[in-house]
């Protein structure tokens, strides 16, 4: 299966956890299903909750915790 | 000691507002910034620059050991914390003193007093300021909490002892609610926070926000009247005026008189803000919290008694008594002011960090613009949405407003949306023409009237 970006629509900081002491949305080898949640990118002081646009397992994340992101740079891959 | 050198450790338009009160003053400037506000205006505009860190505020704004070695670095003599970030934390007040500087603003003890709420309460009743009626401190018994909700009559609010910014915040309009939503509070709090005390606090319906502002040298404090800053949205203020159009003269002066008794009880040094809520029916006025710093909405008060709030901090940071006598400071005309906002009214107040294209600004008489803006600024998306603040003077509110919509038709800013057609909606609206506004007046009328916004060029992205 082609490899699949799953993108920032917004520029801000990259959040992978919903607050800094919880776990992860998602670590690499889970699977997602389209509209799953697997950030959270800060822009402005409010969040906007990133979801994946596919389904498939999470192969790599492109950022780091608390990385600023740019709109459209992506945040993780997808098998 | 004057100061010589004074860093600033802040960004955005209150960067350069403190660049041309220093300026003036014949003080040289040292701007901090972190990677992201490399090609700010406020980096443009000070005499020397230096990176502190990474985009993120907690790397770089809020990074205090990286501040003060810039501060020893550049050889600053003083450093103005602006508003937000650093400006209300104790602990730098005091490390920057220890470092040898000055710090423009209150000392750090002052600062710990005025920011622990139970703390200022406490001072201001001392200080024989009204506050809002409640528990005297925390309580533990739920049925003593019961009978004194049923004292102060509903609705009441139960907050979380160590909540904040709304957080654990509970409002009951019965007793029998009360006897449910106690417990709960407490739980609840106890899980977030580790902490189970809650206070009980009576609601003030249909509230004015009311504040003043003061100036103290640790000695003396003189007050430079009111603002009124009644609509807001999501507890952020989005128009504010000076003075208040609901107080009578008596009113006023109690009000005012109060906040120098509170500000002298602390020795209170630098520029301050004490909030007040202020019931309409009653003509009440009750003891909120005070801010231990410049405040945003500061320009309409200088417009109104032609102080500079900013230079009048710095003079006193260095070792001046206050220049302004009491006698002295008369309130003159109507003064309003807008925050003009990276966000799209019309699509719920996204932000939108983008780029200014085309910058036309407005001015002429009573007109003042406090800024950061260039034509093809990229507007970062790591700090809050504040791009400028409009202010204008008029003799009377009446003859502010029409300036103010004067102004507005003269400002375009294109590339990105802005919350002007807010305010040019606003302008329309009878309530706000008339002033018969409070606190919680602007949420639902945004509900209610979007389309204002989409014809005054308000676009959903």
């Amino acid at each position: 299966m082609a490899k699949h970006e799953i993108r920032s629509p917004i520029p801000g900081t990259f959040y992978r956890k919903p607050a800094p002491d919880q776990p992860s949305f998602k670590e690499v080898g889970d699977t997602v299903a389209k509209g799953d949640t697997i950030g959270l990118v800060e822009v402005m002081k409010t969040f906007h909750e990133v979801k994946s646009d596919a389904d498939g397992t999470i192969t790599a994340f492109v950022l780091d915790n608390e990385e600023p992101v740019m709109a459209g740079q992506p945040l993780a891959e997808l098998d | 000691m004057p100061i010589k050198r004074l860093l600033i450790a802040n960004r955005g338009e209150i960067a350069v507002r403190i660049i041309r009160a220093a300026r003036e003053l014949g003080i040289e400037t040292v701007q901090v910034h972190s990677a992201a506000d490399a090609d700010s205006r406020a980096v443009q505009l000070a005499d020397r620059a230096i990176d502190i860190g990474p985009p993120q505020a907690a790397k770089s704004y809020l990074n205090v050991d990286a501040i003060l070695e810039a501060a020893r670095s550049a050889g600053a003599d003083a450093i103005h914390p602006g508003y937000g970030f650093l400006a209300e934390n104790a602990d730098f007040a005091d490390a920057v003193v220890a470092a040898g500087m000055a710090f423009v603003g209150p000392s750090g003890d002052t600062i710990r007093l005025m920011g622990d709420k139970a703390a200022a309460r406490r001072q201001a009743q001392q200080a024989g300021v009204p506050t809002v009626p409640g528990s005297d401190g925390v309580i533990e018994d739920m049925d003593a909490a019961k009978a004194l909700a049923v004292d102060l009559g509903f609705p009441v609010m139960i907050k979380a002892a160590a909540g904040g910014g709304g957080r654990g915040i509970r409002i009951a309009h019965s007793a029998d609610e009360f006897a449910t939503l106690a417990p709960q509070a407490s739980s609840e709090a106890l899980a977030a926070f580790g902490d189970g005390g809650i206070y009980v606090e009576k609601v003030i319906e249909r509230a004015r926000h009311i504040e003043v502002q003061v100036l103290g040298d640790g000695t003396d404090v003189v007050h430079c009247y009111e603002r009124e800053c009644s609509l807001q949205r999501r507890r952020q203020k989005v128009w504010e005026e000076a003075p208040s159009v609901a107080l009578k003269p008596e009113v006023r002066e109690g009000l005012c008189t109060s906040a120098v008794a509170l500000a002298k009880s602390v020795g209170y040094s630098g520029a301050g803000t004490i909030e007040y809520l202020y019931d309409d029916a009653t003509g009440d006025y009750y003891f909120i919290e005070m801010n231990t710093r410049i405040q945003v909405e500061h320009p309409v008060t200088e417009m109104i008694c032609g102080v500079d709030l900013v230079a009048e901090m710095i003079r006193i940071a260095g070792g001046e008594k206050l220049r302004l006598a009491q006698a002295g400071l008369r309130a003159s005309g109507h003064a309003i002011e807008v925050r003009l906002n990276a966000e799209d009214p019309a699509n719920n107040f996204m932000p939108f960090p983008g780029q200014i294209a085309e910058l036309t600004l407005p001015d002429g008489p009573g007109v003042r613009f406090d800024h950061m803006l260039y034509r093809g600024y990229q507007i970062p998306p790591f700090y809050d949405s504040l791009l400028g603040k409009l202010i204008v003077w008029g003799e009377d509110r009446e003859h502010a407003m029409a300036r103010l919509g004067r102004a507005l038709g003269e400002l375009s800013v294109t590339g990105l949306p802005t919350t002007a057609p807010l305010f040019q909606a606003l302008l329309a609206s009878d309530d706000v023409r008339a002033s018969a506004v409070h606190t919680r007046w602007l949420e639902p009328w945004l509900e209610e009237n979007q389309h204002m916004i989409m014809d005054r060029g308000g676009a959903a992205a």
